[in-house]
């Protein structure tokens, strides 16, 4: 059995590399759901049968940053919330993304207040800011397509990587918390 | 008899030396004492047989910005046996700023007092363990009271770095 006739029983396809490997990226985004607080339910409901988060590869919530692609921050972060955050993302490997998912995580929303802190973009990169509080669950997956396709249009190459000396790499500092 | 009768008629025969100053508003029954006399008194109420305050519910405090004795400090307690609640207040003024802890008494005003310590900067003496409650150690303000500002003060609470 030749290829040709390998080719003529069982059919083929054409693409390139970095289409097909963009391609398996953006199906299986597997979320670590940084649920601090009532942007947390809606997060839940995106899971459930109703909205069901699986139709985009998503269901795979993942409670350890070491296995996840996109970080859903839903809900206030605190000033004292942050460094925890930011270390959660830190352990996370490249490339990843993050969902500022609602009011207060992208600007504070109603907290205008000095223990919180006025949108997560101080001390991480934000993807995706979404509106609402919290933000209904379809709006959630909108967002999730909106990264999706900004996966999808990036080239293997383009993904940045873990820098070659991992030495250099530092983690946030916690004196706060372990002198605590 | 009725505790609103007994409890003013009680602290003038077993604590005389002590000053306290009694209002009845909607029937929730303050008492206003000097902070000299708060440990005192507090040993009092939970103590005696006919009134068992065992419950401390609440310690908290009130700023009054540009008032004389400029904070009041208020403790909520509760008797379990004639379900009655009692409120004590004190002066303390900002020069003076501490009073002395009554979590030797009611265990559950331990964390009260450090709340009460962290928003509003009042020492509680002898208190076994007087830290933050909510604000990071090195946090030099105490934001609950009037003259800090809502948004805080920048850079007083540090971020990662981005």
């Amino acid at each position: 059995m030749g290829l040709e006739s390998y080719i003529k029983d069982n059919g083929f396809l054409t693409t390139q590399l970095n289409a097909i490997i963009a391609w398996a990226r953006k199906s299986s985004v597997w979320p670590m759901p940084m649920g601090i607080s009532c942007c947390a339910i809606e997060m839940m409901a995106v899971g459930d049968p109703k909205y069901d988060i699986a139709r985009f590869g998503s269901e795979v919530m993942r409670f350890t940053p070491r296995q996840c692609d996109l970080m859903i921050v839903a809900g206030t972060v605190t000033y004292k919330m942050a460094p925890v955050v930011r270390k959660i993302y830190d352990q996370m490997p490249e490339p990843k993304w993050v969902i500022a998912m609602g009011a207060c995580t992208s600007s504070g929303g109603m907290y205008r207040s000095y223990s919180v802190v006025q949108g997560i973009d101080q001390f991480l990169p934000v993807d995706i800011y979404l509106a609402g509080c919290p933000p209904r669950p379809d709006n959630l997956l909108h967002a999730l397509m909106k990264i999706q396709d900004k996966i999808g249009k990036t080239k293997a190459s383009q993904f940045k990587n873990l820098p070659s000396d991992t030495k250099d790499l530092k983690l946030p500092e916690l004196n706060i918390i372990q002198k605590n | 008899m009725d505790l609103k009768e007994l409890i003013p008629q009680k602290l003038k025969v077993k604590l005389s030396s002590v000053n306290f100053e009694i209002t009845d508003y909607k029937g929730e029954l303050t008492i206003k004492i000097d902070k000299k006399h708060i440990v005192e008194i507090s040993k009092f109420l939970k103590s005696d047989p006919e009134l068992e305050f065992k419950l401390c519910s609440d310690v908290t405090a009130v700023d009054w910005a540009t008032r004389k004795n400029r904070f009041t400090v208020v403790y909520n307690i509760f008797s379990l046996k004639h379900s009655f609640r009692l409120r004590l207040k004190v002066d303390v003024d900002e020069s003076d700023c501490s009073i002395d802890t009554v979590s030797t008494i009611w265990q559950a005003a331990n964390w009260h007092e450090r709340e009460t310590f962290d928003m509003y900067g009042i020492k509680f003496n002898n208190h076994p363990d007087l830290r933050r409650m909510y604000m990071p150690e090195e946090f030099e303000y105490y934001p609950l009271r009037k003259d800090f500002p809502l948004m805080g003060i920048p850079g007083s609470l540090p971020l990662p770095k981005k």
